[in-house]
């Protein structure tokens, strides 16, 4: 790891401020998770680290009106035992219970995730199946045009995300499955049946999170797995590992979307 | 009561688990300089030269030192030499601790830099300017083995190291012309990263003043670290070398052997007369740990038409990897042809393999060692002789087993099996496993929509290595004795020194027992010392399942030199003849009579020698003994594994896992079951998750855990763990050894529970480790 300045803002204004002066070299620091196994891999090598730690009012849940809005300094624990969480939109509760492992889960945060967007992670499924909205210090943006490509957003490099809005769900849930070495989606989908339609998420298995809008369709007039169980999945352009070739994450994405229907139907 | 035989709990525990056990990269010494390796990034390269000017620019930098510096000092040796088989010896090429004209495989020593702080010498290492020119590699045996394939050693033709064999060929081919049956398959033993929790460290200061250097390092065998290194590279003599093996965080078999890291570290730290530590960090613990397993093979197997077995043909390849590192010829040879009878009394074996170097690191033994491969290439091969036969799979193995009448029992293949029980621990395990209630169990889980399979391997492993006669004519270079030196205190409380060394095995509990009980006093009382040379006889080391049953003989024997002459202590002042004198329970008495001295008395008297036989006695109460096993051990018995398929995704759960062993005389049943545990988890790891992969210009894909998967807690059952005692008939302890029975015994019990659950789909066989992917992809290509 390389030394860098560290700073330690009181407001979202100062770490701004922070952002800017680094020159973009500077990174946000939240739960570190991501960033800190990155920084001693030396695959980044910030100048400037600019802790979110001491900036009060990013880490509330609450309802707003038909959103559940979640700041982005919450941790994946706090998101898992959030009773408000649970009773609107319980499938985003499992999902955060089951990211990473307990370290992970008491240090990582919502915000971090989503803005780091790893096309492994859990988060970015939810985020693109419920069809969110990402606020950041200076606008909302639509999660269908946040998550642009392989660790890809639109943010500024001074611009720091603040909290997601969750549109509430009538029926959601997330099937995940993991690598057995990471416990990264190797696929994961979210399916959703909210008040804007179905939704149909994938993570892990491409180079970002997409939709499959031909499930999404079926699913609409048919919110059951036999509506998808012959809607197969084009292995091109899926990533291919040591873990799980294209041919096979494409076999799972039917797999795991048959299973979040099923459970989201209970 | 004594104490062998019961569940103490650790007494190294306490300070593991408070954070207080002190590890080689805990050492500190005064003005300390951090070393950092520059390693190839190629798995083969021409080395046109090395540009250290900028990088002994940079802050904190105190030396820079490449191959060429290290001019005059030996390569890194090979401590075991295999003879092909027209006997002229294996290729042995050399091994500079850093590379001199080329770079070996990815992660090869090239330049190590040393600065201030370990920060300073990484950045510093990034400066260090290598003119690598990339030449084609071979990272695979069969790359290797290719016609025309580019050469790892120029000396070596074909990429071979050795060509062995193991038997007599005609009687196997008499075996085979006379067969009804022939059953014959394929079998890959993947590669696997050994993964200690600990990364290897070392640590070296020289005092100019002494002329004394003194060693750190993560080893299992301290003793043998500085003879190789003193002797064969250093040219330090032994006197003024001390290696110090302190807490290991695990080894299995990856600090056994030297290495050039530390090498380099003790040659620099006397060069500079300071101290210098280096501690790898875990991506070079992938890259550049001595890895394990790593073969391919053929067997053949030929039966009658009832089944029995006649004659066994095993032809196989092992991967040497790079470099030989230290024991690395004896894996693939004397530790697995040997073990190709099994529990079976097969009555003609020939076993060959072909070893070759390839562009990738150093393969050298890994818990259990040559035998978790034969063994998994027997039990596959047994499995499938009863699905061509149509026999049941246990009848098959029952009818082949040797009877216990049958012991001693010799094979054909070298060894002499003193004792064991095959058929009472496959009833145990049968019975503790409910294998007769299985079809219920699988018919219950296909409602559920799993593919429920069952499995078994019955097994023989040897170890508690090893007669040093014998070791020497198969090519050790090293003798395979231990050593122990029992040191009773004047007021009775004892230390034991033993060149064994524990990184887990939990010595400091179960020698202490042996000796409490032996003395007959509180097992408080006995405390045990390992891992410095400077303290202990020369030892051999902690690995082979070895420690109990031959350094723990070592114990025994030198415990009963202090019980002689304590009776002669005893006898004097209980004014008795000696012979009259008997020592049980922590007294020596004189046979038919009340009157006695305790242990602690005559120790006292030892110390303080007024009243004393002092013309026939030395003063004092200490003795030592080297102990040279007669035999092997052959610990063995029974694993059963049953689980769980996903058909839709390939995903395995594992349900149970049931282990009948016979590890001999047990001192410490939860030890013995901890070693079982773990044992078990290693195994199921190179069955179903462990797989080390590098692409075909040897770099290494599986680097890191983000892909390479370690079996996790989760990730396996409660075990059952029974055990059918038969003691070892040749040593004192009566002990065989349990280290490595759980890797051995279950990874082939674990693959035919899979081929078990695939088996209604037309599912055959399946490589390890089966990954859901390589699960789903088999039931894909049986469904056509």
């Amino acid at each position: 790891m390389q030394n860098f300045e560290f700073h330690r803002p009181k407001t979202i204004a100062e770490a701004v401020a922070a952002l800017k002066s680094s020159d973009g070299d500077g990174k946000l620091l939240a739960g570190g998770q991501s960033l800190i196994p990155v920084l001693k891999h030396e695959l980044a090598m910030p100048s400037a680290l600019i802790s979110l730690a001491d900036i009060g009012g990013l880490d509330e849940i609450r309802l707003d009106g038909d959103n559940l809005a979640i700041g982005a300094k919450c941790t994946h624990a706090q998101v898992a035992s959030s009773d408000v969480v649970k009773n609107t939109i319980g499938a985003l509760a499992k999902l955060a219970g089951h990211i990473g492992d307990p370290q992970v889960r008491n240090r990582g945060t919502l915000g971090g995730s989503v803005a780091h967007a790893d096309p492994a992670a859990d988060y970015p499924a939810a985020v693109l199946g419920l069809g969110a909205t990402i606020k950041t210090d200076r606008r909302a943006i639509a999660a269908d045009d946040f998550f642009t490509g392989f660790f890809e957003t639109p943010l500024e490099s001074d611009e720091i995300v603040t909290a997601v809005l969750f549109p509430k769900a009538e029926k959601a849930a997330y099937a995940k499955f993991a690598s057995p070495a990471s416990k990264y989606a190797i696929v994961g989908v979210f399916v959703a049946k909210t008040g804007g339609g179905v939704r149909v998420a994938v993570t892990g298995a491409g180079p970002k999170v997409f939709r499959v809008t031909e499930m999404e369709t079926a699913l609409a007039s048919n919110f059951s797995s036999d509506a998808i169980k012959d809607i197969a999945v084009s292995a091109d352009d899926l990533n291919s590992d040591v873990e799980a070739g294209a041919e096979y994450r494409a076999h799972l994405v039917g797999v795991m979307a048959r299973r979040a229907v099923d459970a989201a139907n209970g | 009561m004594g104490s062998i035989g019961q569940p103490l709990k650790r007494k190294e525990d306490h300070r593991f688990l408070t954070g207080r056990g002190k590890y080689t990269d805990d050492i500190v010494r005064p003005n300390q300089a951090y070393a950092y390796f520059v390693r190839s990034p190629y798995a083969h390269a021409k080395i046109n030269g090395i540009d250290k000017a900028e990088a002994e620019k940079a802050d904190g930098v105190v030396a820079i030192f490449t191959g060429a510096d290290l001019e005059g000092i030996g390569g890194v040796p090979c401590g075991w030499q295999i003879h092909n088989k027209d006997g002229t010896p294996m290729a042995e090429p050399p091994h500079p601790a850093l590379c001199t004209d080329k770079a070996l495989f990815v992660g090869d020593e090239v330049a190590i830099v040393i600065a201030e702080t370990k920060a300073q010498a990484k950045a510093a290492a990034q400066l260090v300017m290598v003119d690598y020119e990339p030449l084609p590699a071979v990272s695979s045996i069969k790359a290797a083995i290719a016609e025309g394939a580019p050469l790892v050693h120029a000396d070596a033709a074909n990429n071979r190291c050795f060509d062995w064999h193991l038997g007599e060929k005609d009687p196997v081919d008499a075996a085979f012309a006379k067969a009804d049956h022939v059953v014959e398959m394929d079998v890959v033993n993947n590669r696997l990263v050994p993964n200690a929790m600990e990364p290897r460290s070392a640590i070296c200061e020289y005092d100019p003043s002494s002329d004394m250097t003194t060693l750190w390092t993560t080893s299992q065998n301290p003793h043998l670290i500085r003879l190789l290194l003193g002797a064969f590279v250093l040219q330090i003599p032994e006197h003024k070398l001390r290696v110090i093996a302190p807490d290991v965080g695990g080894g299995f078999g990856s600090k056994i052997y030297l290495y050039a890291e530390e090498t380099v570290v003790t040659w620099a730290a006397r060069k500079l007369a300071r101290p210098v530590k280096w501690t790898a960090e875990r991506t070079e613990s992938f890259q550049a740990d001595a890895h394990g397993r790593d073969q391919i093979g053929h067997a053949r197997l030929a039966l009658d038409k009832d089944g029995n077995f006649l004659g066994l043909h095993i032809k196989n390849k092992a991967n040497m990897g790079a470099y030989l590192s230290t024991f690395a010829p004896a894996v693939p040879t004397y530790l697995h042809g040997t073990l190709f009878a099994g529990v079976y009394k097969t009555p003609a074996i020939y076993v060959e393999v072909e070893a070759v170097f390839t562009n990738t690191a150093p393969v050298d033994a890994y818990r259990g060692a040559g035998r978790p491969e034969a063994t998994y290439q027997l039990e596959r091969l047994v499995d499938k002789a009863a699905a061509q036969l149509g026999m049941d799979k246990i009848e098959l193995r029952r009818k082949n087993m040797i009877p216990k009448e049958a012991f001693p029992y010799q094979t054909p293949v070298a060894l002499q099996y003193d004792t064991g029980d095959f058929i009472a621990c496959l009833d145990l395990g049968l019975k503790s496993a409910d294998w007769d209630g299985f079809e219920a169990r699988r018919e219950e889980a296909k409602k559920r929509g799993k593919l429920r399979g069952i499995g078994i391997s019955t097994y023989l492993e040897a170890c508690g290595i090893a007669p040093s006669a014998l070791v020497g004519q198969l090519g050790a270079r090293a003798g395979l004795y231990e050593s122990a030196t029992i040191r009773v205190h004047p007021t009775g409380s004892v230390t034991v020194f033993t060149g064994t060394h524990s990184h887990g095995q939990g010595h400091e509990t179960a020698f202490a027992q042996i000796v409490a009980d032996h003395f007959g006093v509180d097992f408080e009382a006995v405390d045990i010392q390992h891992g410095d040379t400077s303290q202990t006889a020369f030892g051999m080391g902690t690995y082979g399942s070895r420690s109990l049953a031959v350094g723990g003989s070592a114990i025994v024997k030198a415990a009963d030199k202090v019980v002689a002459k304590g009776k002669k202590i005893a006898a004097h002042l209980l004014e008795a003849s000696e012979a009259d004198i008997e020592f049980e329970d922590g007294k020596f008495t004189v046979k038919g009579t009340d009157r006695s001295k305790t242990f602690g008395e005559v120790a006292l008297t030892a110390y303080v020698p007024h009243n004393y036989p002092i013309e026939e006695v030395e003063p004092g109460l200490e003795e030592t003994a080297f102990y040279d096993p007669k035999n092997f051990t052959y610990p063995g018995g029974c694993h059963i594994c049953e689980l769980e398929v996903d058909p839709e995704t390939g995903m395995i759960e594992v349900c149970n896992i049931t282990v009948a062993d016979d590890v001999g005389r047990v001192i410490n049943p939860m030890i013995v079951e901890g070693q079982i545990h773990g044992g078990v988890a290693q195994g199921v790891g190179q069955a179903l998750y462990e797989g080390c992969i590098y692409d075909d210009d040897g770099q290494l894909l599986t680097g890191s855990y983000m892909n390479y998967t370690m079996p996790r807690a989760a990730d396996l059952p409660m075990m059952t763990v029974g055990n059918h005692v038969t003691p070892c008939t040749h040593n004192p302890v009566g002990a065989k050894g349990v280290g490595e029975v759980g890797s051995i015994g279950v990874t082939p019990a674990v693959i035919n529970a899979v081929v078990d659950a695939l088996s209604p789909l037309g599912v055959k066989d399946i490589e390890m480790p089966a990954t859901p992917q390589r699960v789903w992809a088999a039931i894909r290509a049986a469904q056509g």
